[in-house]
């Protein structure tokens, strides 16, 4: 923050964070206002990192594969299936489709409980208390059905490099498609809540405005994108892991801002339902391990791959120099890359759209810092 | 195994001979020369040591030869990923063109990678997406410890950030850009975690003790 901010007497510095509960974790923001006008933010991350990439460094292929789970631990699917594919294309084999099937499920409905986890703390920032209780009851169910699956809850580590390890259990379809049923009623229920509401409304219209250019610019993906009107949704663009056989539609908008972005996810999390209903009663018969060895050694060579998680393009860059351990894995978070955006944002918006703006970018710092 | 790291920076001019039109004589000759060696250190199965990449045949790569001319070292493909390895010093020249020209509008990521043993040290890698091609490429350039490539801050917005993590990470400084300081680690920390030569549990000892006052964080 330049001196000058403090030879101006109307001027004054606010640190937000990074122990504050609307900061979603351990982010800092320092903020510029004039009154209540916001001037300036500057944004100081950092503080959960752990070297991620480094690590990646020092361990095997496998060994690293329940690392990623750490970064968006929210989504630790997603992450999970972003490194796989990434490997995968390396050693140039793909996942038998029942695998590939089953991946789809899990990924969509962790694509949901992420979504929930959003809009509960998103609607607690506002001010709104009660969608929390609701959303995270219902993330529950689906947390259930991780655990049932593969044991556990959050940091699942749910596939392997080449498909998965794990058979599904028995039920596993029914709970699914209980889940479905028992799901799409309470979407209604969350928008019943909040769509319509004065003060829900009132707080997010043209709120933290970022329009298709600015977001291209800053390389923003994920509903925010969408939210400003772009209909580009990599699952749709370069579909991985059998998306191409469903039938979904990618929601989109037009003003680009903070009410907008919650109109998309919502609409989001009942598509994702649906691509769950028809992938559940597609799974195919087979095999749900392509043909890896035990040890996973690349050749020399490197790729990047990329999936569509619930924040925006999750990518891994991997560098393979034919050992058993990644030369180099980039992470290409899409939370730090959002986040970037932040500061255009809130400029000169009111300081109580700050916590607004931060929950509609929805990013969870364990993958801003890594 | 990592010791077969030499490729790069001699392989890296040859391959892509495909268009005819321009290409003077001598580095024809050359690629023809460079050719048979990846075959030939292969007696026993083995694999080879450097990427099997194929020249990349497209408009686009004609293009860019056509007005880069030797300045683009080489357009090539593996696994069905496209790119491009620029001289350090036409690498935003090379952006641009592809963002204005080429429609490449979004700029996905910047990353670098550690080479010790290699005389260009660094490659740096930009990661680049086309929403109306629906394509990726990526422009790569190889540069010797200490050189500092210009920004891309100038091209695309998002690369503020993502060059002050490669600043951060490998200790590449980029000229001209607008807030070259560290961003995940401390701003006062020594050292850059991210090249080969720094130990996975190496610290900054002076910044533990003085800042988290215990004698180690190990």
């Amino acid at each position: 923050m330049p001196d000058q901010t403090f030879l101006d007497s109307t001027e004054l510095v606010l640190n937000m964070g990074p122990q504050h509960p609307s900061t979603h974790g351990v982010l800092r923001v320092i903020l510029k206002l004039d009154g209540e006008k916001v001037l300036g933010t500057e944004c100081i991350i950092g503080y959960l990192h752990r070297g991620v990439e480094k690590i990646a460094e020092n361990r095997t292929y496998a060994q690293f594969n329940p690392y990623v789970d750490r970064m968006d631990y929210v989504a630790a699917i997603s992450n999970g299936l972003g490194y796989c594919l990434a490997v995968e294309k390396l050693l140039n084999v793909e996942a038998p489709p029942r695998a590939q099937a089953v991946r789809v499920i899990l990924t969509e409905l962790n694509r949901i409980a992420s979504h929930l986890l959003w809009l509960g703390t998103h609607a607690l920032d506002i001010g709104a208390i009660t969608p929390v209780f609701y959303c995270f009851r219902e993330r529950e169910e689906a947390l259930k059905i991780f655990e049932k699956y593969c044991g556990a809850r959050l940091t699942t580590h749910a596939f392997r490099i080449g498909g998965l390890l794990y058979e599904t259990y028995d039920g596993f379809e029914q709970d699914i498609r209980d889940f479905c049923n028992m799901f799409i009623p309470k979407v209604d229920e969350y928008e019943e809540l909040l769509t319509n509401n004065r003060i829900w409304v009132a707080r997010l219209k043209n709120v933290g405005v970022l329009n298709a250019d600015e977001c291209k610019e800053y390389g923003v993906t994920g509903p925010v994108l969408r939210a400003a009107g772009v209909k580009w949704d990599l699952r749709k663009a370069q579909p991985y892991s059998g998306y191409e056989k469903y039938e979904f539609e990618i929601p989109t908008c037009q003003n680009g801002d903070t009410y907008d972005r919650y109109t998309v996810r919502m609409e989001e999390m009942r598509q994702s339902i649906r691509i769950m209903r028809q992938a559940v009663e597609s799974i195919p018969e087979g095999p749900i391990m392509g043909k890896v060895g035990k040890v996973v050694k690349p050749a020399v060579g490197e790729a990047y791959v990329s999936i569509e998680a619930p924040k925006g393009e999750l990518g891994y860059y991997i560098v393979s120099d034919g050992s058993t351990q990644p030369y180099r894995c980039r992470v290409r978070p899409p939370s730090f890359v959002n986040l970037q955006a932040l500061d255009r944002m809130i400029h000169g918006g009111l300081i109580a759209d700050v916590v607004a703006v931060i929950g509609t970018l929805d990013i969870v710092l364990g993958e801003v810092d890594r | 195994m990592a010791d077969e790291q030499k490729p790069g920076g001699s392989q890296a001019p040859p391959p892509e001979g495909g268009g005819a039109p321009k290409p003077p004589a001598k580095p024809a000759g050359e690629a023809a020369k460079v050719t048979p060696k990846p075959a030939a250190p292969a007696p026993p199965p083995k694999p080879p040591a450097i990427m099997a990449a194929t020249p990349w045949d497209s408009d686009l790569a004609r293009e860019l030869k056509e007005r880069f001319g030797d300045r683009i070292l080489q357009t090539a493909t593996y696994l069905g990923q496209n790119f491009i390895v620029a001289k350090p010093d036409s690498a935003i020249p090379v952006l641009e063109y592809l963002k204005l020209e080429a429609d490449f509008d979004y700029m996905v990521d910047i990353t670098a990678v550690d080479w010790p043993k290699r005389a260009e040290r660094f490659d740096v890698v930009y990661i680049l997406y086309s929403f109306p091609r629906n394509e990726r490429v990526r422009v790569k350039i190889y540069i010797p410890d200490g050189y500092k490539p210009e920004t891309a801050v100038g091209v695309h917005l998002t690369a503020n950030w993502l060059e002050r993590e490669v600043f951060d990470m490998f200790g590449i400084e980029f000229a001209g850009h607008p807030d070259m300081r560290r961003i995940l680690m401390p701003e006062e920390w020594q050292g850059y975690p991210l090249r080969k030569d720094y130990g996975i549990i190496q610290q900054d000892q002076r910044w533990v003790q003085e800042n988290l006052g215990i004698e180690s964080g190990q």
